[in-house]
């Protein structure tokens, strides 16, 4: 069983009462039903919540008041975003059965704009991994393939928007976490600018580099739930002070005229699949025809990506993960004193990459080695704006795979955290710039699965980003 | 006492951190209430208990206030300077890291003058205070407690950490800095300045060095220190403890020290081998503070005079001592009262001497703030005047005052009521001095007899009746000139 209307089209019968918000919630509810207990997607479906709520999406629309460009449509939220009252997991044991006082300001946009939290998805725990696998309460399987990873981290938003569980789903994205599993799972997913969507109620990873984004079946769609989430937040002083972005209304202005450059090091590298190149260069055509120009493109710097961010991340994460010390929520192991019981709280609470990371990050930081490992990588992190920088100097875009191949089985890099965390080397550099960047499905690889193009952006560079995504979308039909 | 160094052939180099409590309406980083002793737990919210996912926003006023003490203490403030985390675990600290300012704080490189010696100001940053941790059972000792309990209301208050360059040489003159600062962080509205309540800290370092030597010695850094008092004794005897050991050819091992109050002694806290690695790196969840210019004209144009010009004002325009004028402004709101009163018409020296004499004392042992005082500045002119026109003498003054202090009336009201003006009509005055000689012959005598000091002792005697006969409302000058000529002085 699937629903195929979009959630563009759903909102629009929701509020015109051609349909009830009940029913169409209800609807997603029996597909999580059937399908879940396969695929793992969800950490906590929150059917009675989403219930009600649409309730009283129904009840506006009889009244006569507009819920809202979301009105009844169902969103799954991954579950680092704070939701009150409703358990708010991180995919961690440290934090089973915290319920957050407040709710992550997305979450409220996406309601006031009539979406109903349809439930907490799965991921790697807080963030980190390329597969959900990492998820403290057990995998999540790809829709596509149940025998394949989702990618991660936030494979369960994926799974859910693939598998028709929920029309659009919010993720995070420190590294590629939204756009990875997006390609994994054959579904849009954006990773918006940095500062772009507020990061209030999103439990941190890497505050530097997370980002909250959409994902969707359509272009349009994930556009119209970006253009909700999005726009200044006086809860986040990173935010930019600016209002979300117009996408809709010049999502199908075509490509013509604009210059789109493909990014060799990202593309023609060793360890990018062939056929994963190739498909970016059937990208790459397709723009031509509608009228772009397109050509390949050095940005030399990216190809310290990788390295940059296991530095940068895990730093940030080894501060933002330290809170977790059994005094105030979540687990507590007690000890013969506080140092005790904060060792044997984390040592319980977290899983072996959080640790890794944690003691990487941790490293990093010390006296001793901070300038040699966090302040050269902040360096490079400033070569990869500057080379960025140089490139939208001459193109509009830019374009290049979202993950170096198609979905991989469970378990085949489990054993290998240095071959994992290789799934991300295409999406990290946008990451460290700050800048935007998407997934959009365009073919399959010969396994059948989908393969994923990235568009990239400069910063705030959504607009053009979306028409281009929008047209590789028209061509992969 | 502090010993110089010529005398011990040891030279003292302290440096002091002072924190200081900002007065913000709200915490450095969130909406919550800043206030002192609401019931544990109540002034929080989520994000000064840093639950998951919260984030901080910094208070605007906080930075206003970091910038008047910029002012304040001839700082240098960047175009920019940026938070930073301060990473290490404590229960209190609800983050497990507490954002402060490392390499780039607000203030930077500027002077406070002390007794007529300016003290290098190195920095001043500001950063969120801590919760507070009770420790239950074993006598409230964190090795013998049972349990402990956090309280989290403070977690968050708006701090500023002064750092002094290290140039202080002595236990005194640390108290006079820290007294300085007190007097005008106060000034500039930034703080309560209370030690007791802890709204202002001072930890010292402390290091000894041959007298003339350039390199500093090993240094000590003593914590625990509540009060001007306690400081002077932890700073006189960690100077005692470390100069016994260099003279018993010992090293001073760098390291934390405890003052202990009761115990008047110093003990070691952690070693440097111990010290936490702090792994400070930029807070991301903050951008720079980047003061514009319309914010520092708006400080620069609201800043109020400071203590030492005010000072220096007082001691010329008012002709007053330097040590009235230190004693006047070092009470809260003193200063503004007998500006008021002069203003009023009273002479300033008359003023300063009710303000600083019974007017502080009353003060003292009320312990009521100068803004409840039920007297108001032009009513202590009105007594002054009443003095200066000869309606009343001091000591009757002082019994006006003390009546104007019980409940709010002005002193005319007083005089008029209990009918105690001061007599001074000298037919009267003479008549009644008339009756007291032919009463008292034999004293009369002996004042005529005897010398100089017999003479003074029967001279008091017949005031003294005077005074009895007239209720105290003689006017003494004139009496004492009437009995003058009449015992033919």
């Amino acid at each position: 069983m699937t629903v195929a209307a979009s959630a563009t089209e759903l909102a629009a019968a929701v509020r015109a009462g051609e349909r009830s918000a009940r029913e169409v919630v209800d609807e997603h509810l029996a597909v999580i039903d059937a399908r879940d207990p396969e695929l793992h997607a969800f950490l906590h479906v929150m059917a009675d919540e989403a219930r009600a709520q649409a309730d009283e999406v129904d009840a506006a629309v009889r009244d006569g008041r507009d819920p809202g460009p979301l009105a009844g449509v169902p969103v799954a939220l991954k579950d680092v975003l704070c939701t009150r009252g409703i358990p708010t997991t991180c995919g961690s044991r440290i934090l089973e059965g915290w319920r957050p006082p407040y709710t992550a300001t997305v979450v409220d946009r996406v309601r006031a704009a009539g979406g109903i939290a349809i439930g907490k998805t799965n991921l790697d725990e807080f963030a980190m991994g390329s597969s959900t696998e990492n998820s403290a309460y057990g995998p999540t399987r790809n829709p596509r393939d149940p025998s394949r990873v989702p990618g991660g981290s936030s494979g369960g938003s994926a799974a859910a928007v693939g598998a028709g569980m929920a029309p659009l789903a919010l993720g995070t994205d420190t590294g590629g976490s939204v756009r990875q599993p997006a390609a994994f799972c054959g579904v849009v997913g954006v990773k918006p600018t940095y500062g772009r969507v507020s990061r209030y109620g999103l439990v941190a990873f890497a505050s530097s580099l997370d980002q909250v984004g959409p994902f969707a079946n359509t272009v349009a769609d994930a556009a119209v739930l970006l253009e909700v989430i999005g726009g200044h937040d006086v809860m986040d002083s990173t935010s930019v002070r600016q209002p979300a972005p117009a996408l809709l209304s010049q999502l199908d202005d075509g490509v013509d005229g604009l210059r789109v450059g493909i990014v060799e090091e990202l593309t023609d590298a060793d360890g990018i699949d062939n056929e994963v190149a190739a498909a970016i260069d059937d990208a790459g055509r397709a723009l031509e025809k509608a009228g772009a120009t397109v050509d390949r493109v050095s940005v030399p710097a990216t190809t310290y990506g990788l390295s940059a961010y296991y530095l940068i991340a895990p730093a940030e994460a080894s501060s933002n993960l330290a809170r977790y010390d059994g005094v105030r929520y979540g687990l507590r192991i007690d000890g013969r004193d506080t140092a005790t019981m904060n060792a044997e709280t984390r040592d319980a609470g977290f899983g072996p990459e959080v640790k890794r990371r944690i003691i990487l990050g941790t490293y990093a930081l010390s006296a001793g080695y901070y300038d040699a490992y966090y302040g050269t990588a902040q360096r490079v992190r400033t070569l990869i704006i500057r080379d960025f920088e140089r490139a939208y100097g001459s193109f509009d875009v830019l374009l290049s795979p979202t993950a170096p191949s198609t979905a991989f089985a469970l378990d085949a890099k489990t054993a290998n955290p240095l071959e994992m965390y290789l799934s991300d080397v295409c999406t990290i550099p946008s990451s460290l710039a700050g800048h935007a960047a998407m997934n959009v499905p365009f073919g399959a690889g010969a396994d059948g699965l989908p393969i994923g193009v990235q568009v990239l952006a400069p910063s705030l560079g959504e607009p053009v980003m979306f028409r281009v995504a929008q047209a590789i979308e028209a061509a992969a039909q | 006492m502090s010993t110089t160094a010529t005398a011990t052939g040891w030279e003292t180099v302290v440096g002091l951190e002072v924190h200081c409590e900002l007065a913000t309406v709200t915490k450095l980083f969130c909406g919550c209430a800043n206030t002192f002793g609401a019931e544990p737990n109540t002034n929080i919210c989520p994000v000064c208990l840093g639950l998951p996912g919260s984030l901080p926003v910094l208070n605007e006023r906080a930075v206003e206030f970091a910038l008047r003490v910029g002012e304040a203490l001839h700082c240098d403030v960047p175009e920019r300077s940026i938070f930073a985390r301060k990473n290490y675990f404590y229960p209190d600290m609800p983050k497990d890291y507490q954002i402060s300012q490392y390499d780039t704080p607000i203030c930077v490189d500027g002077w406070l003058e002390v007794d007529g010696t300016r003290v290098g100001i190195e920095r001043a940053h500001m950063e969120e205070d801590t919760g507070k941790t009770l420790h239950v059972g074993g006598g409230g000792r964190i090795h013998e407690a049972d349990h402990s309990l956090v309280d989290y209301n403070r977690a968050g208050l708006p701090l500023m950490e002064i750092v002094s360059r290290p140039d202080i040489r002595d236990a005194e003159q640390a108290r006079a800095y820290v007294s300085e600062l007190r007097g005008l962080l106060e000034a500039i509205g930034v703080s309560d300045v209370k030690m007791e309540e802890g709204s202002l800290r001072v930890d010292a370092n402390v290091s000894l060095r041959p007298a003339g030597a350039e390199e500093f010695g090993t240094k000590v850094e003593v914590k625990n220190m509540n009060s001007l008092r306690s400081l002077g004794h932890a700073l006189d005897y960690e100077v005692t403890r470390q100069r016994e050991l260099l003279e018993a050819g010992e090293r001073i091992a760098q390291e934390t020290r405890h003052w202990d109050e009761d115990g008047g002694v110093t003990s070691s806290l952690r070693s440097k081998e111990e010290a936490f690695d702090y792994r400070y790196f930029p807070e991301p969840d903050l951008v720079p503070v980047a003061p514009d210019a319309e914010m520092r004209a708006r400080v620069q144009s609201s800043m109020p005079e400071l203590p030492a010009a005010r000072r220096a004002r007082l001691v010329a325009d008012w002709g007053i001592a330097e040590q009235d004028a230190r004693v006047l402004l070092s009470t809260p709101g003193l200063g503004e009262y007998a500006e008021a009163a002069v203003a009023a018409g009273a002479a300033p020296k008359d003023v300063v001497n009710w303000c600083t004499g019974d007017l502080l004392g009353y003060l003292n042992e009320s312990g009521l703030a100068v803004g409840a005082l039920p007297l108001a500045p032009d009513g202590l002119a009105e007594l002054i005047e009443l003095v200066a026109d000869g309606t009343l003498s001091r000591p009757l003054a002082k019994d006006v005052l003390a009546e104007c202090l019980l409940e709010p009336k002005r002193p005319r009201e007083v005089v008029d009521e209990r009918g105690i003006a001061q007599v001074s009509d000298e037919g009267e005055l003479g008549d009644l001095l008339d009756g007291i000689l032919a009463a008292h012959p034999e004293d009369v005598a002996e004042y005529r007899a005897g010398d100089e000091k017999a003479r003074k002792k029967k001279n008091g005697f017949f005031m003294g009746e005077a005074m009895k006969a007239t209720k105290g409302s003689g006017n003494p000058q004139l009496l004492a000139r009437l009995l003058k000529e009449r015992l033919g002085g």
